[in-house]
């Protein structure tokens, strides 16, 4: 007989209760796990939007995310004429405030050109932008729906599509417009002073600026080639793909990547302690009937197992239950909970090893109580 | 083949002793004790407390390692010059000691049946095999029609003798008891008595009960006294 089993059934509240316990406890780990994972998939979400290979930038700078950069718009023409570019198109970030639904809404707001890279990687209803002015494709994180309407300085803007999990890394939904509204915008939000030095075209800026250039390369072209010809234009840096990603986990979101990275860790190392205490208080609640168990002839494999298949099963349906309820609630976090199937494979393969090494502590216990303590009453 | 060994007895002590401790916090438990028990008879070791009764009681059953002598169980030598000869003593006891305790020891998550026939799976019967003789042996003790209850719903008197069943499952030869009325009224105590008598009869055993109850002490065949670690017949 599976004694392990007998012992639960006997006391199934209780292990219910601690199991949900545990559950719950494992949830909250997973949960912040799949928090760090949605900051850093965010925070590479709109570098990975417009899927190109080159990043054009202000020199000196690691725009246009990690650092403020302008540089003339009708410098793409240029960019695209490099030998190895295929394309290249002018992009602009701003972040703007925008009324909707008599509440104020941080919008990301992302200017490019219709027939240039820089579009909206998929349009998850609707269509994308297809006029030049006024039209506006939305994350639907915003809670924009089609066809509303929204005012962005002192234009409506329609809203035309929508897409999935467009957030910047601050977790502000984005919202695509062509180049010239968004300019126009850019235009319309500017200090006053600016504003005048803007439209007279003096103090060295235009209306025609923009954040970036994107550029894709073709096929067999090198990135560093393209690269290093755009460094030797002196007012311009070139910044690859892989090399923007790297400035986005590294230096825009580490505070807090590695903020809730240490908190996850600490998370872990408090679950595991609190699984090794229940499962050890578990074996020594039952050190007489352990005795016992002894006195009466069975081998030390009997009570073993008894202590290991239970702390198995308690982690186990912990994990189970903890890796439900957060799968089934992940989508109700304001940001995004990301929760690959690896991540949630190694919290469980965790959760096993501290089983296996707590139930290790009770079994040693298990092991060293004498027989003789069954009979003195 | 039985018939054989009669005369000899089922568990032999020669000049057994132990203590606990070195220098001055030693305490001598057992001295030179020497004890025959044989088959079919059953034996009560009395004494006052601290004399050395439960510390007889578990050298025999082969849970505590004596300081000195030799010990025989059921014709195989154990112990010599304070050795045991066996490493296997769990085995040792699953097949030849049953016990008995003040308190009935029963495995709580286990109802009366899987008490019993827990200690059969262990030494190799089928789970089929094991219930059936637990519930003959409930049966037996009188104590069938609890069968299905849990420990903590038994009175004093049935978990005692499910208890008894436990200790006899594996049909020992040799049964040890600590205080096993104790905690039972005279009548119940009386019944179980006769029933440990009938067991020594009709399953070839011996039986070593240490008691304080004088109500029981017409149900012994002998009566040894612990003073200080001796034995006095
Ligand atoms: N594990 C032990 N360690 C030290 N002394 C012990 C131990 N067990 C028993 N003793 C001592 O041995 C003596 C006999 O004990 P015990 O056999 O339990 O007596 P009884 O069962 O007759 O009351 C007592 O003085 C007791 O204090
Ligand atoms: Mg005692």
């Amino acid at each position: 007989m599976n004694l392990a089993y007998r012992d639960i059934r006997h006391n199934l509240f209780r292990f219910v209760l601690t199991c949900l316990g545990l559950g719950l406890l494992l949830g909250v780990v997973l949960a912040m796990i799949g928090i760090y994972r949605g900051l850093i998939v965010d925070a590479l979400t709109i570098a990975r939007a417009p899927s190109v290979d080159l990043w054009v930038v202000e020199a000196n700078t690691r725009g246009p995310f990690a650092e403020a950069s302008r540089i003339p718009g009708d410098l793409r023409e240029a960019v695209a004429r490099i030998a190895g570019v295929s394309s290249a198109g002018s992009i602009t970030y701003q972040t703007v405030e925008a009324e909707y639904r008599n509440a104020k809404l941080r919008l990301y707001v992302i200017g490019y050109e219709l027939t240039r890279p820089g579009a909206p990687p998929e349009i998850w209803r609707g269509r994308p932008i297809a006029r030049s002015h006024y039209e506006i494709v939305a994350d639907r994180s915003t809670g924009l729906n089609l066809g509303d309407r929204i005012r962005l300085g002192r234009n409506n803007f329609t809203v035309v599509g929508l897409t999935r999990d467009q957030v910047n890394s601050g977790g502000d939904p984005a919202v695509y417009i062509t180049l010239a509204d968004a300019q126009r915008l850019q235009f319309d939000l500017a200090p006053p002073a600016a504003r005048i030095a803007m439209a007279r075209g003096t103090g060295g800026a235009s209306r025609d600026t923009v954040n970036a250039i994107v550029a894709r390369l073709q096929p067999n072209a090198s990135v560093d080639v393209a690269a290093a010809t755009i460094h030797r234009w002196k007012h311009l840096s070139a910044i690859s793909q892989e090399a923007q990603e790297l400035i986005l986990t590294r230096s825009l979101v580490d505070r807090a990547r590695r903020q809730i990275g240490l908190f996850t860790t600490l998370l872990l190392i408090v679950s595991a302690v609190i699984i090794a205490l229940i499962i050890y208080t578990m074996t020594m609640e039952k050190l007489k009937q352990i005795a016992t168990l002894k006195l009466i002839g069975a081998p030390d494999r009997a009570i073993i197992g008894m202590i290991v298949q239970q702390s198995l099963a308690l982690g186990l349906i912990g994990f189970a239950i903890g890796a439900t309820l957060i799968i089934n609630v992940k989508d109700y976090f304001p940001r995004r909970v990301v929760l690959e199937p690896d991540n949630v494979l190694i919290l469980g393969l965790i959760v096993f090893v501290v089983c296996l090494v707590s139930s290790g502590l009770g079994v040693r216990a298990a092991l060293k109580v004498d027989p003789a303590t069954a009979l003195g009453g | 083949m039985e018939g054989e060994i009669t005369d000899q007895p089922l568990v032999r002590i020669d000049r057994i002793s132990k203590h606990f401790g070195e220098g001055e916090a030693r305490v001598d438990a057992l001295r030179d004790v020497s004890l025959d028990v044989h088959a079919r008879q059953v034996v009560a070791l009395l004494g006052p407390s601290g004399s050395g009764k439960t510390t007889l009681l578990n050298v025999i059953g082969c849970i505590l390692d004596p300081s000195s002598g030799a010990m025989d169980l059921v014709g195989d030598r154990v112990i010599e010059d304070g050795r045991w000869l066996r490493s296997d003593l769990r085995r040792l006891r699953l097949e030849k000691i049953g016990f008995i305790f003040q308190f009935h020891n029963l495995i709580p998550f286990l109802d009366a049946t899987d008490n019993v026939s827990l200690v059969l799976e262990l030494a190799g019967s089928s789970p089929a095999e094991a219930r059936g003789r637990a519930s003959e042996l409930l049966d037996y003790l009188d104590v069938g029609h609890r069968a299905g209850a849990m420990p903590a719903k038994l009175s004093g008197g049935e978990a005692q003798r499910v208890a008894i069943a436990r200790a006899l499952s594996n049909r020992p030869r040799i049964i040890l008891a600590d205080e096993p009325t104790a905690a039972l009224d005279s009548k119940r105590a009386q019944i179980v008595m006769d029933l440990l008598r009938k067991v020594a009869a009709e399953q070839d055993a011996a039986i070593i009960a240490v008691t304080h109850d004088e109500k029981i002490f017409d149900r012994f065949d002998r009566i040894y006294h612990l003073r200080d670690g001796r034995l006095e017949a």
